[in-house]
């Protein structure tokens, strides 16, 4: 009895040891993951009313819009309208802001941001622009970080799919836009079989002035192919710019196959000093053009938009030593540069090696005309030249690279799902570490300048599955946040981002907060119809428009009774919001308007339209909760027959 | 048969009843609160009028005002930027969003004033004076409007003006 009673103790024992060690090996990651989880989570907790280190501008992708993290705790603190309108503040719908969104295809109201770049000055970010491409109708965007709203918006002529933009000279001398889908150069009706050889792919040079205005300075009538990412030389190669192409085939059905047909394609490397110069000698040819400038004026809280006609476009061919073609094998999406500007990446999407030219050996390789022929009349070097070295069997489909200022490098891999560490020089690779899932773009901040701060990294992945609630078949895009501090990189934290993030850029959040506009002053208001204090409020009208100027105060709109409107008018309602007190908006949403509510900053005037269809008495009412007594904050619209005889009559209180 | 029916209309009866007696209880509360909050507010103002007003300086910047003759190039500037700032809630002669401002400086002390034009996010939170004025305001709270320490004493020179002249 013993015996068996013993066997079978031993038996069970056994038998729960084994279950153990299964579970063991089963959970080992994510037991890991859970012992290192209250680290982590200390790592990330940003207390109640404290900072985070970092800003995070994450481009909004298919949304049209910037949306402004904090790191490293991952929280989102604002999304930025640019390409799409915002009924949440009005931007795109009220007057002031529709002219942003015009183009010379007429009011587009979306758009597909990119690449979100910041401004820098002796090749440090300097915190007064996120600048923003737009793909789908070739813009580019200039957001104020001390007001975080767009400012200006330019449209790039000739242009298709403007990918390889909106990256910064290291002085922000110019921001740059591309082509990636090549087309007739100007825009003609041919068969489209007719684009070998035809199809051109510019890139636009975009000079922006101390106040970060902008203006095409030129545009570079480039072979047809798909221009696909860009980043500026630095250091010793300020002066150059480095863009990636693929369908160097220049197919133009089924690229999925016809753009892969090449062993290698090239980064075009372009000597934009020597073209400047060329320019400003009298050089390249005036052409017609049709393009928006979309100008937007915190003084007089509008903006303008003047259709261009003309612009200067160079032949490449014509500046001698202007660009050159290095190769760089499968279908390079990334095209970086390292923070001494000595060593520009090519991530050969279709490859598991990573490709790095030298910028030294590429002038000795110029100098001594190592040429491998040309393409349509541009000297291509020779590979072996330019070639520093090769990162071997990284991963599966390298994208991106960035760097931490320490000598590393940090490559995504989609198709492999991993962040990838290696060092610059010995090209060995040093840490992988998986990515949840299938990650597209990664940011440290100042990754893209001379003096990266290498503490995190945020990796952006294309796809989310599981990794949070599920939401239906929709899912936000999730990304992760490593710390890059030390030897191997340290998953800490997933959160999710809006939109479909295809860049970000970061930055110190010392060199931005303490800009950061708090009002706009009722004394610099210079709106053409503000209403500066309750005096200056009344109904004005002109034929079947009727103004209105209204303020609003805690808590209350004056006027709040509005008499003499008729059924077919045209309301603008310019609303002037007279707080000058950090964060108290008022919002005005008017019943059955076709157009959006206002979210009117402090000091801020803004206007929206009304057409009135029924005749009634209509209420209209703030919509941020403003004070105690916000829901008190409403009023009416007496809306007459089309015939009327009700005269205008505007009061507050009975006067 | 019957007889349940019988029991089942008794009991509906009851049913009915009781509703309608629950109606009538409510309907008595109802009239009940406003009457309690009404006793609330006639407690704060007196305690209002019971404080020595014109010995409280309030919270804020400002610790002493040396006041002299007016001058009226300041008050000039006061009044515009009264009428900008201020107006939207404050009138001179009557209670508007906030108390109507004539003879302010015979109620309060211009350090009060201009601490209330200041800091009016502490003063109503515990100067005694604002707190109760905020009450009787209808928790309408006094906006900070950003002005500077020079603005406010030109604001307070209107005041003084303004109660000389009228």
């Amino acid at each position: 009895m013993k015996k068996i009673s013993s066997f079978l103790s031993i038996t069970l024992l056994s038998l729960l040891m084994i279950s153990c060690g299964e579970d063991d090996t089963k959970t080992k990651q994510s037991k890991t993951g859970g012992a290192m989880a209250s680290n982590a989570a200390e790592r990330v907790y940003v207390a109640p009313g404290e900072h985070d280190e970092f800003y995070a501008f994450i481009s909004g992708g298919y949304s049209g819009n910037l949306t402004v993290y904090g790191l490293p705790s991952g929280r989102m603190l604002k999304e930025i309208p640019v390409f799409s309108q915002f009924p949440t503040s009005g931007y795109g719908y009220s007057e002031e802001t529709k002219p942003m969104l015009n183009t010379s295809f007429g009011f587009v109201p979306w758009g597909d941001s990119h690449h979100p770049d910041i401004s820098q000055t002796n090749g440090e970010t300097d915190g007064r622009w996120v600048f923003i491409n737009e793909n789908n109708t070739p813009r580019i965007a200039r957001i104020s970080l001390e007001t975080f709203e767009t400012e200006e918006i330019i449209e790039v002529p000739h242009s298709a799919g403007n990918h390889s933009s909106s990256f910064v000279t290291e002085n922000t001398e110019y921001v740059v836009a591309g082509t990636r889908f090549s087309v007739p150069y100007p825009q003609e009706d041919v068969a489209i079989e007719n684009m070998k050889g035809n199809f051109k792919g510019p890139l636009t040079f975009i000079a922006v002035d101390d106040e970060g205005h902008m203006k095409i300075d030129f545009q570079l009538k480039m072979p047809g192919f798909n221009y696909d990412l860009s980043h500026p030389g630095r250091g010793d190669s300020h002066g150059w710019f480095f863009f990636t192409t693929y369908n160097t085939e220049e197919a133009h059905t089924l690229q999925e196959v016809n753009a892969s047909q090449n062993d290698k394609d090239f980064i075009a490397a372009v000597n934009w000093k020597k073209i400047q110069e060329y320019v400003a000698n009298g050089g390249g040819e005036e052409i017609d053009a049709e393009y928006a400038h979309n100008v937007y004026d915190h003084e007089t809280h509008t903006a303008t938009s003047t259709m261009m006609n003309k612009v200067l476009t160079v032949d490449p061919r014509d500046v001698e030593g202007a660009v050159y073609f290095m190769p760089t094998p499968k279908s390079p999406h990334g095209c970086d540069v390292d923070p001494s500007g000595e060593y520009i990446v090519g991530n050969g999407k279709l490859s598991t090696d990573l490709t790095v030219h030298s910028f030294s050996k590429m002038l000795k390789a110029i100098e001594n005309k190592e040429f491998d022929g040309e393409a349509y009349g541009i000297p291509i070097l020779n590979f072996e030249s330019t070639l520093a070295g090769t990162v071997k069997e990284g991963g599966l489909g390298p994208l991106h690279t960035e760097f931490d200022g320490q000598g590393n490098a940090y490559t995504t891999f989609f198709i492999s799902s991993e962040v990838v560490k290696w060092k610059l020089g010995t090209w060995e690779v040093l840490d992988r570490q998986p990515s949840y899932y299938s990650v597209g773009h990664l940011m440290i901040p100042g990754g893209n300048s001379r003096k990266p701060e290498g503490k995190y990294l945020i990796s952006m992945n294309k796809i989310t599955k599981d990794r949070y609630l599920p939401t239906g078949p929709e899912l936000e895009h999730s990304a992760q946040l490593y710390d890059i501090s030390g030897d191997k990189m340290e998953l800490l934290l997933d959160f999710p981002t809006h939109g479909e993030p295809h860049y970000a850029a970061g930055i110190s959040a010392d060199k931005v907060k303490a800009n950061s506009r708090k009002i706009y002053r009722l004394d610099e208001n210079k709106h053409e119809y503000a209403a500066l204090s309750e005096d200056d409020t009344k109904m004005v009208r002109n034929g079947n428009e009727v103004h209105i100027y209204m303020t609003t105060v805690r808590s209350h709109f004056s006027p709040d009774n509005l008499e003499g409107i008729k059924v077919g008018d045209k309301v603008y309602f310019h609303v002037t919001n007279l707080e000058q007190d950090f964060d108290v908006p008022h919002g005005f949403a008017m019943i059955g308007a076709n157009t959006s509510e206002l979210l009117i900053m402090p000091g801020q005037t803004k206007t929206v339209t009304w057409e009135p269809k029924k005749e009634g008495v209509w209420p209209f009412y703030c919509t941020d909760f403003c004070s105690a007594l916000h829901q008190e904050m409403q009023g009416y619209v007496r809306v007459s027959g089309k015939n009327s005889n009700v005269p205008l009559k505007w009061t507050l209180d009975g006067e | 048969m019957k007889l349940t029916f019988k029991i089942f209309a008794v009991f509906l009866i009851f049913l009915a009843i009781g509703c309608g007696e629950k109606e009538e209880k409510e309907k008595i509360k109802l009239t009940e609160q406003p009457e309690q909050r009404k006793e609330t507010v006639e407690e704060a103002v007196t305690t209002t009028a019971e404080a020595d007003a014109m010995d409280n300086k309030g919270i804020g910047p400002v610790k002493s005002v040396e006041l002299g003759d007016i001058d009226a190039a300041m008050a000039t500037k006061g009044a515009d930027l009264f009428k900008n700032m201020c107006s939207a809630c404050h009138k001179m002669d009557k209670k508007f969003i906030g108390p109507a401002l004539a003879d302010v400086t015979e109620r309060r002390s211009p350090e009060w004033i201009m601490n209330m034009i200041l800091n009016p996010e502490q003063m109503i939170k515990e100067d005694p004076i604002a707190k109760k004025l905020l009450v009787e305001s209808n928790m309408a709270v006094m906006a900070n409007q950003g002005l500077s320490e020079e603005e406010a004493r030109a604001i307070l020179e209107y005041f003084r003006q303004y109660d000389t002249e009228n």
